[in-house]
């Protein structure tokens, strides 16, 4: 870990903020640039104002093959030249930072708003003027018969506001552009609060549809930062909610993804199964979303005995019922030909831009938190990491399905076996200028909470980066090629969350 | 061909009758809050007041304590106090109202969603076409507006449908904080829905912002869209979605909602 001065980090281990070396730009650049090359990713980059003139620029990098993860930093005035031009994972997170800190990456080349807000984590000596929100310039593609096709922000179907762009040349698509931010709330500032319980509720509705998996890293970085240590029991309990969380939206999407070749019978049977599991977190939680389960320093609520009885032989059934229905979808040719060689993302592309969850295991990459920087029950009840190699939209379905699989059997593995402890243990204080990382992977992939202390212990930065912020942009690389009539398919086989990207 | 014939079968008849025949839920579940004090009389209880962690407890008029069902979370911290003096949630999943202040009352026993008047009922009672409009949310309400189209809850049976354009609807359903980024596409929808024309705001964030509610980015519903039909809950479940549409269209027998 000597190689480029990263501060060694853990999976939900909270470092004091003077072990991450403050380097100058220019070795700042050439650390994360290397880095990158030789096979970790960025998990965040991100500004903290530091001072009344100046931004602590942060780098949280991650090794999955060696499990490692790491931390560097270096402080910035108003201007500094782009990672960008030699590391194109950096590029959103760059169009972050200027949005949200008010700095200039010199040299970006495709400096755009990402959410179109007022900067809200500048110095406070600057005085960035604010953008008018409407004004976004938009890449353009002139040429005989190419023509623009806008869609959104308000959506045919009951889906998030976005903005998508097609540039096309009769049917084909030769660019999509994806304008976002219509679902931004201001989540960041209002994490950084003092009222835990508050804190803990704007968790669970950063994205409606991960309440688990983010509510999880939220705490997790919490507990990190007082050292408080979880009952075997409410980690066991965590893991199940995290799997049912799974194995409802990977079933609704298959649903979905049915519906949208026009199979009813996938559409209809898989749309059913979905809610099965929803109401298994409801009898857990009393929400079927899980909301109220996951609190700082354990779980809210127990699984009785009787309930352990009732959960397992409802997680039997779906399993019996969801097996034909499967081998029905997967099994019909004219639902197989729709969903081959539809929109593809390359290994390659993945690997350089830094796609996470179902996403990047569909091209075959190995790459699941559960599984590279384990955490909680993960360290005791191993999934295996299921992957596909094709990376369409059939080699998405495909790893869903194999997920679900592996999702059922830890449940039932976890229900039978269900460790004592108590349920919530002691969250106390945090410590002063620390920094914690805390990964969880949600159903679509990579949920990093990464939370700074000051000088009192209160949180001085809470950042989060959902998984549909690195993969946005793979589902506009997924597009080019195809036709405009295949992208509700296509966007469906990625299914992001407009509102966990907005924040 | 038999596969699908026979996956059919297995499948059966998975839609619940409704009214009347809804499946139990289950223990846990948080329905609609009562505010009950048996020492200060009910809904004076200043410690209730003092102890929710939500903005679910608000001062009410003559300094009575309100409950505002637009506000409640339905977390399990909301219920305060103890048995005999405090909040507590019952099963019960019907508190959709007509009007915003129908939502705040001093104990949580809600007057429910009266039925549009005879001349709109005519119109909208036996088809209503709805879009939907994200303006801010987290998603949470979209899936279960989605998870009303499923095979168990079946909308469509109730000619209630969600359309692609807004000028093929009679209304739209309003879910989100109202934000910033939101507030101007969500006008221009309003506006191409031809009148008459009714609105459904769905969920916490709708009707007070919801967790989001101190964030500078909420700017609420605007007054220029009058709202037909409040739903509490965050988000509420399928069910009181459907029992707060059909009562709009009074396909439901009025009754306030009883205690538990």
């Amino acid at each position: 870990m000597s190689d480029w001065s990263l501060a060694p980090l853990g999976n939900r281990r909270a470092i004091s903020l003077g072990a991450v070396s403050v380097q100058a730009v220019a070795e700042f650049r050439s650390s994360v640039i290397g880095a990158i090359r030789v096979g970790w990713r960025i998990v965040a980059l991100f500004g903290v104002p530091e001072g009344a003139d100046h931004v602590l620029l942060i780098a949280v990098l991650a090794n999955d093959e060696r499990g490692s993860l790491g931390a560097l930093s270096t402080l910035v005035g108003n201007h500094y030249q782009a990672l960008t031009p030699e590391c194109a994972q950096a590029s959103l997170f760059e169009r972050e930072l200027a949005e949200q800190c008010g700095v200039t990456p010199e040299g970006h080349p495709w400096l755009k708003p990402v959410r179109r807000h007022a900067t809200d984590q500048a110095p406070n000596a600057w005085l960035v003027p604010e953008r008018t929100r409407e004004e976004y310039p938009f890449h353009r593609i002139e040429g005989e018969e190419v023509h623009e096709v806008a869609v959104g922000p308000v959506h045919a179907g009951i889906i998030e506001p976005g903005h998508f762009r097609f540039h096309a040349h009769g049917e084909e698509v030769l660019f999509l552009e994806i304008m976002l931010g219509y679902q931004h709330r201001g989540v960041e500032r209002l994490l950084e609060t003092q009222d835990r319980l508050r804190g803990t509720l704007v968790s669970e509705s950063i994205a409606g549809d991960t309440v688990i998996a983010h509510a999880s890293a939220f705490c997790g970085a919490l507990e990190a930062l007082a050292r408080s240590h979880k009952s075997a029991r409410a980690q066991s309990i965590r893991g199940i909610a995290l799997e049912l969380e799974r194995l409802a939206n990977h079933i609704g999407d298959l649903g979905a993804i049915a519906g949208d070749v026009a199979y009813q019978p996938g559409a209809a049977y898989f749309g059913r199964l979905r809610g099965e599991c929803l109401n298994m977190l409801m009898t857990i939680s009393g929400n079927r979303y899980g909301r109220g389960l996951v609190r700082p320093g354990g779980v809210a609520f127990d699984i009785t005995p009787d309930m352990k009885t009732d959960i397992d032989r409802r997680v039997k059934r779906l399993e019996d019922e969801l097996q034909p229905v499967a081998e029905l979808f997967f099994g019909t040719a004219s639902v197989q030909s729709r969903l081959e060689d539809v929109g593809v993302v390359t290994r390659d592309a993945c690997l350089t831009r830094g796609f996470v969850g179902p996403v990047a295991r569909a091209c075959d990459v190995h790459r699941d938190v559960r599984f590279n920087h384990p955490y909680g029950v993960f360290r005791f009840a191993q999934i295996p990491v299921a992957t596909a190699w094709a990376g369409d939209v059939f080699a998405r379905a495909l790893v869903r399905w194999v997920e679900i699989q592996r999702s059922l059997e830890f449940v039932r593995e976890q229900l039978a076996a269900l460790p004592r402890g108590e349920l919530r243990s002691a969250c106390g204080s945090l410590r002063p200028n620390e920094l914690v990382v805390a990964l969880e992977e949600g159903w679509r992939g990579e949920v990093a909470h990464i939370v700074l202390t000051g000088d009192d212990g209160a949180v001085r930065r809470h950042k989060v980066v959902d998984p549909s912020f690195h993969n946005w942009e793979a589902l506009a690389l997924a597009m080019p090629g195809n036709q405009i009539s295949d992208f509700p398919l296509c966007n469906k086989s990625f299914n992001l969350s407009y509102a966990g990207h907005d924040l | 061909m038999f596969k699908f014939i026979r996956t059919r079968i297995e499948q059966g008849m998975q839609t619940i009758a409704f009214p009347g025949g809804e499946r139990e839920l289950p223990e846990r579940y948080r329905g609609r809050p009562l505010l009950e004090c048996s020492n200060c009389g009910t809904a004076r209880c200043p410690q209730a007041r003092e102890d929710s962690p939500t903005a679910l407890i608000r001062d009410g008029a003559n300094g009575r304590a309100e409950l505002d069902l637009g506000a409640c979370l339905f977390a399990p911290e909301e219920a305060v106090g103890s048995a005999s003096c405090g909040v507590r949630f019952t099963g019960d999943y019907r508190m959709a109202t007509t009007s915003a202040d129908a939502l705040r009352t001093t104990t949580g026993e809600v007057q429910l969603a009266k039925a549009l008047d005879e001349r709109t009922k005519r119109l909208f009672g036996r088809s209503l076409r709805l879009r939907s409009v994200v303006a801010g949310s987290c998603n949470g309400c979209e899936g279960e507006l989605v998870a009303l189209g499923n095979v168990v809850f079946d909308l469509a049976r109730f000619g209630v449908e969600f359309v692609a354009s807004p000028r093929h609807a009679d209304g739209i359903v309003l879910t989100g904080i109202v934000n910033r980024n939101m507030r101007q596409p969500l006008e221009a929808t309003y506006e191409a829905v031809p009148d008459p024309r009714l609105v459904i705001a769905v969920g916490a964030c709708a009707a007070s912002g919801g967790p989001f509610r101190d964030s500078p980015e909420v700017m609420g519903i605007p007054d220029s869209i009058p709202v037909d039909l409040w739903i509490p809950g965050c988000p509420p479940h399928p069910l009181t979605i459907l029992d707060g549409l059909l009562r709009l269209l009074g396909r439901m027998h009025e009754r306030a909602a009883s205690k538990d």
